[in-house]
């Protein structure tokens, strides 16, 4: 069994779980048709930010230096850094110059990518996620299960049992209301004791300089507001040209994402506040490669907004842990395989190919083309399992000959009931037709 | 070679043909009958609160309970009653911690979202808008667009500097999809518009 297959029947066993999560993330779904259903030009937002998102990609390395230019023109540090460790090398490098051994951070699924909290940990910094998703996961030591609500596959009783643990609420508490205030008396504490802060970057806009981060909570507000020091960590592919074309994603970015207009928060930064000093990393890992290569190009427009995991019926399914990835979903399965193939082999085939995911998709990334191309290009290099190889290649001579489609189509009418097959674990064969879909059709033609 | 100069050199050898940036401007974006009537429409729907002011501004704020109620008042709108602290005597944000309401002064309004854009905040001492246990966001009345098209061609972006959206109040929905109001920041926006003529 692969392994998004194993850890998915981990997930499975429990079947009242699987289909509480399941609706859970349907819920937030359907409440982005709804904020669609306001916005008349929905469909040509997302063209538009797909075709913008296309004209960034196809001058990047200026944008970037526009953007440097004018970020150093506003004060802020620029750093760059070709992969993960040079990324981690370089916050830290940050932190030690300026003695920082307490460090706040808001949602960055860039430094989820980079494992840069494990990494400064090792190094003695104490790193506090304040988003509050993001807190919980933290305390339990494990990875967001999703990108924009981290601890979506838990159960406020489970938060509550933690809160006991970590926070001292007490024994038994599972209101929402109250288990968030508890963690707002407690991330407080962490904010005003906080040396330095970073954030992630959802847009930088190269005409300005300046980068954008969006919050519900304002911990992104609060964690650069107080401490001295700002850190922002931002992928390449964050760059918009202006804050004309800005508009375009603000409005599609929330929407997509809660169902929410806008976030509460929506910040702009140019340079540092007075006598504070602020940094900015740019890295690439691997985003270049992606670049390079035409067919998963389109995938360096994610907005990040998740909607194509609220969608996914196997990421309804499976949980986010399952695809043992920073992002899950549908994006992350075409992301994953570019950093290491063999080791997220799997990924591509967590999917039906239903091609919901491109459906909802901001800007029209082609998520499903994208699954089925890696499907191609992994088992052309030997990474897909012997047996998935040898139906497929069965499947193919078999589809090729119209005399080998009917004569195996009769065998299955008669036998499929009796093979064993996985799929049938968990449901039940429908019965099997006594005849052709051929054979049916010539009756109804006939009798005509 | 350095990071930057390799990154940068990867990504013009990886860089497609040049693909023309569309016209933003193409869009024909959502407009409402009534401006003001949406944003108030849509202050609520983000969890805030929204208020016509036909006359003077403090008995519209003394109205607002949490403003009734505070002690510790930041005020970045001049001539607000109860402001009594000042912000440029502050040293250090962390004093600001126990601040109990804030009024901000907004330069623009969004229909669609109920988005306010908040430039002044303080500077150094942005912070108050953040550690404040409740808002007041005061709007003049012929400062609302109907969508954020229209925002960013009236609006000019602090350099450098801060400046937001700020659509309600502080929330959150991370146990188990639940809104919580009031996560981080302010548990309570309430947006004072003001008639036209101030």
């Amino acid at each position: 069994m692969t392994e998004h297959a194993a850890r998915a029947a981990e997930f499975v066993k429990n079947d009242a779980r699987l289909h509480w999560h399941d609706q859970a993330v349907w819920f937030v779904r359907n409440k982005r048709d709804i904020a669609r259903s306001f916005v008349p030009e929905w469909e040509e937002l997302r063209s538009l930010g797909s075709q913008i998102k296309a004209h960034t990609l196809s001058r990047l390395a200026g944008y970037l230096e526009e953007f440097e230019r004018n970020a150093r023109a506003a004060g802020a540090a620029v750093h760059w850094a070709r992969d993960a460790d040079e990324h981690n090398r370089i916050v830290h490098g940050i932190l030690r110059e300026n003695g920082v051994t307490r460090l706040v951070k808001s949602k960055s699924m860039l430094t989820e990518e980079c494992h840069l909290n494990e990494y400064l940990e090792a190094h003695g910094v104490e790193v506090v996620d304040t988003d509050l998703g993001e807190r919980i996961v933290q305390f339990r030591r494990e990875p967001p299960s999703h990108i924009v609500m981290p601890a979506i596959h838990l159960k406020k009783e489970e938060i509550g049992e933690l809160f006991h643990d970590k926070l001292g609420t007490p024994r038994g508490l599972a209101d929402p209301k109250q288990l968030a205030e508890a963690a707002r008396a407690h991330l407080r504490e962490k904010f005003l004791a906080a040396q330095a802060g970073l954030t992630g970057v959802n847009f930088a806009i190269a005409s300005t300089g300046g980068v954008v981060v969006c919050t519900n909570e304002g911990n992104a507000d609060l964690g650069t507001a107080l401490p001295p020091i700002h850190i922002a960590c931002m992928g390449v592919e964050k760059l918009v040209p202006s804050p004309r074309e800005l508009a375009v994603f603000l409005r599609l970015l929330a929407r997509s994402a809660t169902g929410q207009p806008i976030t509460a928060y929506t910040s702009h930064f140019h340079g540092p506040r007075p006598g504070a000093s602020m940094h900015i990393v740019i890295v690439d890992h691997g985003r270049s490669r992606i670049l390079a290569r035409e067919e998963y190009r389109n995938s360096l427009k994610c907005i990040r907004c998740a909607a194509c995991l609220n969608t996914c019926p196997v990421y309804r399914r499976s949980g986010g842990h399952s695809y043992g990835v920073a992002v899950a979903g549908p994006i992350g399965s075409v992301l994953a395989p570019h950093v290491d193939p063999k080791k997220h082999a799997d990924l591509p085939f967590a999917s039906t190919l239903c091609g919901s995911c491109s459906d909802v998709c901001p800007v029209r990334i082609d998520l499903h083309h994208q699954l089925l191309a890696w499907r191609g290009e992994l088992a052309a290099q030997g990474l897909v399992p012997l047996r998935k190889r040898v139906v497929s290649r069965v499947g193919r001579w078999v589809l090729a000959r119209t005399w080998a489609y009917r004569f195996f189509g009769k065998l299955a009418r008669i036998f499929a009931r009796y093979v064993p097959n996985p799929w049938t674990r968990q449901r039940e064969l429908p019965p099997m037709p006594r005849e052709s879909f051929r054979a049916q059709w010539r009756k109804r033609v006939r009798a005509r | 070679m350095s990071a930057r100069d390799e990154i940068l050199k990867a990504l013009r050898a990886a860089a497609p043909q040049a693909v023309p940036l569309p016209d933003v401007g193409r869009v024909s974006a959502v407009r409402y009958p009534d401006v003001r009537e949406r944003f108030a429409k849509s202050m609520v729907e983000v969890g805030g609160r929204c208020v016509l002011v036909e006359g003077p501004l403090e008995p519209a704020l003394a109205a607002i309970p949490e403003y009734a109620a505070a002690r510790k008042v930041v005020s970045l709108v001049p001539g607000v009653a109860k402001a009594n602290v000042d912000l440029s005597s502050i040293r250090d944000p962390r004093d600001l911690r126990d601040v109990d309401f804030c009024v901000l002064p907004a330069e623009l309004g969004v229909a669609e979202n109920g988005a306010c854009w908040i430039v002044d905040h303080g500077g150094a001492n942005r912070a108050a808008a953040f550690l404040t246990q409740h808002l007041a966001v005061v709007l003049r009345g012929d400062s609302l667009v109907h969508n954020l098209h229209e925002a960013y061609q009236r609006i000019a972006i602090p350099s450098p500097g801060f400046a937001m959206w700020l659509s309600g109040p502080s929330k959150t929905a991370d146990i188990e999809q639940a809104l919580v109001i009031g996560a981080h920041g302010a548990r309570s926006c309430t947006v004072l518009v003001t008639a036209q003529a101030r």
